[in-house]
């Protein structure tokens, strides 16, 4: 694509994103499901850092979702913190956990890694589950809410507001994809890329393959506890489900179906998943299958994803 | 008092054990698959679902026993139509897209058979006299977790006589190592590669019915076995089937006393020996050198 192409895209995906309370509602939607997109774009995206432009097989992104998610909710309902500091501390917890967890797994590769990393998403699982005092374990974490937000001059109620708590998760996921797309162009990023197109010629040029990945992959949860953080105040809830692999797959195919090579393309892929998600609950019982199919048919059919299809078809 | 304890002890290890056989006979399959195709076959907890729920549909027809010998090569059966349809594909492609494929395929084993058989776990009968203790002392030996262990013993050392002493085990374990060269050789790699597949599908079918008569039937008892199953490829090492099963019976066994010593952690403290063994030994206990990279 040529520059000002990029830049035109850029910018539409920006407007859009601006207004999407707006013209979400026109075609159907509501507040809290452009919300939704927003948060799970983030995850998806932070997720694809890792996947897409490290090349790094991680299939157990809900563990540090969840971390993120649990962290915010348990500062609020135990501390008492405000809003901004429950979503750091929820950060911190779960960057803390990928720093010790991605140490022990930075040398594998491939099938394995990915099997690890799911493996490893069910301890937190199990934890969640297990610990009720603390978690409220499978009934999930209830009797708190997200406060609304103090700045001294001013005061955003993000809790009755539920316009002002969507611009508040835009402006986190534009700090977010803000940073990651800053990373990804620094030479750093470009490393990271030569590690996904040829890890061996990457080592022979003296990249530090293990501490790339190791970077990369603690970035990457870092950005998806975010996420996760933003989704439990969304729900003023949380629930061990929050941390489950079948969330890590849901992240994955998010990625996929959008178009893994792209920097977009996950939110895209989130924005279908997450609106057929709501629709098809809402009609029938059996959303799993349909679910199940969607990741059948992209598999099959729409490999490279939306905006990959889109590209080869402007080339072409 | 210590009897009884050490009665306690005893029984869960034993608990463990058989709980352990499942994991490795689950796993099992998945590492002949991962081995040679390099998929992970995320869908291996729904084949084992559906062998089960295949036994119980069986059994009012033609009994515990012939249902025990006809629902694995069923379910095998099925497992091959899939491969054929819809994974044979993807083979020689970046793992992601097997994965996500069977992940899907989870979900729809899932759903399936939760709208064939019902949300609620059903009643799986084993002949009576299966269920009768062995011993008063030992009260936890009855016959019929006796009798898995034989199943289960018979299953694994079957399948290890046929990789070691038949044409078709001799392939796959050459495949294993080097699929071209074996393909060279004039072996038709599709068919090893669907065989292998069938076998692996056979395992999870039989544990399904197994596991059935222990630990009764509902539509998640696939997905609540599948990750230890990885935990245990983890632990015994990439590559090894014989490392497969003695990180399976080993997990079962580390839950089995996690569930007198620290109950909380009868499912957390086999991902703490994944850790562990991670930690200390990348490629698992048993693992080859060099495949995990």
């Amino acid at each position: 694509m040529s520059a000002a192409l990029v830049r035109a895209f850029n910018a539409a995906i920006c407007l859009l994103l601006l207004f999407m309370p707006f013209w979400m509602g026109a075609i159907g939607g509501y507040t809290e499901l452009a919300t939704r997109i927003v948060v799970m774009g983030l995850a998806a995206m932070s997720l694809n850092f890792l996947l897409g432009f490290t090349g790094v097989l991680s299939f157990g992104h809900a563990a540090y979702f969840g971390l993120g998610a649990y962290g915010a909710a348990m500062a609020i309902k135990y501390l008492g913190a405000g809003t901004i500091p429950a979503i750091g501390l929820g950060t911190v917890v779960a960057t803390v956990a990928a720093m010790i967890i991605g140490a022990l797994i930075v040398r594998l590769r491939g099938v394995y890694f990915a099997m690890v990393t799911i493996a490893f998403g069910q301890v937190f699982y199990f934890i969640a589950f297990r610990w009720n005092a603390l978690t409220g374990g499978d009934d999930g974490l209830t009797g708190w809410h997200r406060l609304p937000i103090d700045f001294g001059f001013a005061r955003l109620d993000i809790f009755q507001n539920d316009k002002a708590f969507y611009y508040f998760a835009l402006a986190i996921f534009a700090i977010c994809v803000g940073a990651m797309a800053k990373l990804l162009d620094s030479p750093f990023g470009r490393s990271l890329i030569a590690i996904r197109e040829n890890e061996r010629r990457a080592r022979f040029l003296g990249v530090p393959i293990e501490w790339h990945v190791w970077f990369s992959f603690v970035i990457s949860c870092l950005f998806v506890s975010v996420a996760g953080a933003l989704y439990a105040l969304l729900n003023n809830f949380t629930d061990p489900r929050a941390l489950r692999f079948d969330l890590s797959g849901n992240f994955v195919i998010m990625a996929v179906l959008g178009g893994m090579r792209s920097f977009w393309g996950p939110l895209i892929g989130a924005a279908i998943f997450v609106a057929l998600q709501d629709y098809v609950s809402s009609h029938t019982q059996n959303w799993m299958s349909v679910i199940g199919l969607v990741f059948v048919l992209v598999v099959r059919f729409f490999p490279r994803g939306v905006l990959g299809m889109l590209r080869s078809g402007a080339k072409a | 008092m210590a009897r009884r304890m050490s009665q306690v002890v005893l029984f869960n290890v034993f608990n463990g054990l058989i709980v352990g056989a499942f994991y490795a006979l689950m796993a099992l399959g998945l590492s002949l698959i991962l081995n040679l195709s390099g998929v992970i076959n995320f869908a291996h907890g729904g084949f084992l679902a559906l062998g089960a729920y295949l036994a119980y549909t069986l059994i009012p027809y033609i009994g515990f026993w012939g249902a025990l010998i006809l629902a694995p090569p069923l379910t095998a059966a099925l497992g091959l139509v899939i491969e054929w349809l819809l994974i044979r594909p993807l083979y020689g492609k970046d793992p992601l897209y097997s994965l996500l494929l069977t992940f899907g395929l989870a979900y729809i084993f899932e759903d399936v058979t939760r709208l064939i058989w019902g949300a609620q776990s059903v009643p799986f009968q084993v002949p009576a006299w299966l269920m009768t203790s062995l011993s008063s002392q030992y009260f936890f030996l009855t016959g019929y977790r006796v009798f898995m262990m034989i199943i289960v013993a018979a299953a694994v050392g079957g399948l290890f006589a046929v990789l070691k002493y038949t044409r078709l085990g001799m392939r796959i374990r050459a495949g294993t190592r080097d699929l071209d060269t074996v393909s060279t050789l004039g072996v038709n790699v599709r068919v090893l590669r669907s065989l292998n597949f069938g076998i692996g599908i056979y395992m999870a079918g039989l544990a399904g019915v197994l596991a059935a008569g222990l630990l009764g039937l509902s539509p998640t008892i696939g997905a609540n076995l599948i990750m230890p199953s990885f935990v245990a490829i983890i632990v015994g090492g990439l590559g090894s089937l014989l490392g497969t099963l003695l990180g399976g019976l080993m997990i079962g066994v580390a839950s089995g006393l996690a569930a007198v010593y620290f109950p909380s952690a009868t499912e957390a403290v086999i991902y703490v020996m994944m850790g562990l063994v991670l930690l200390v030994r990348p490629r698992g206990l048993l693992g080859e050198e060099g495949r995990v990279h």
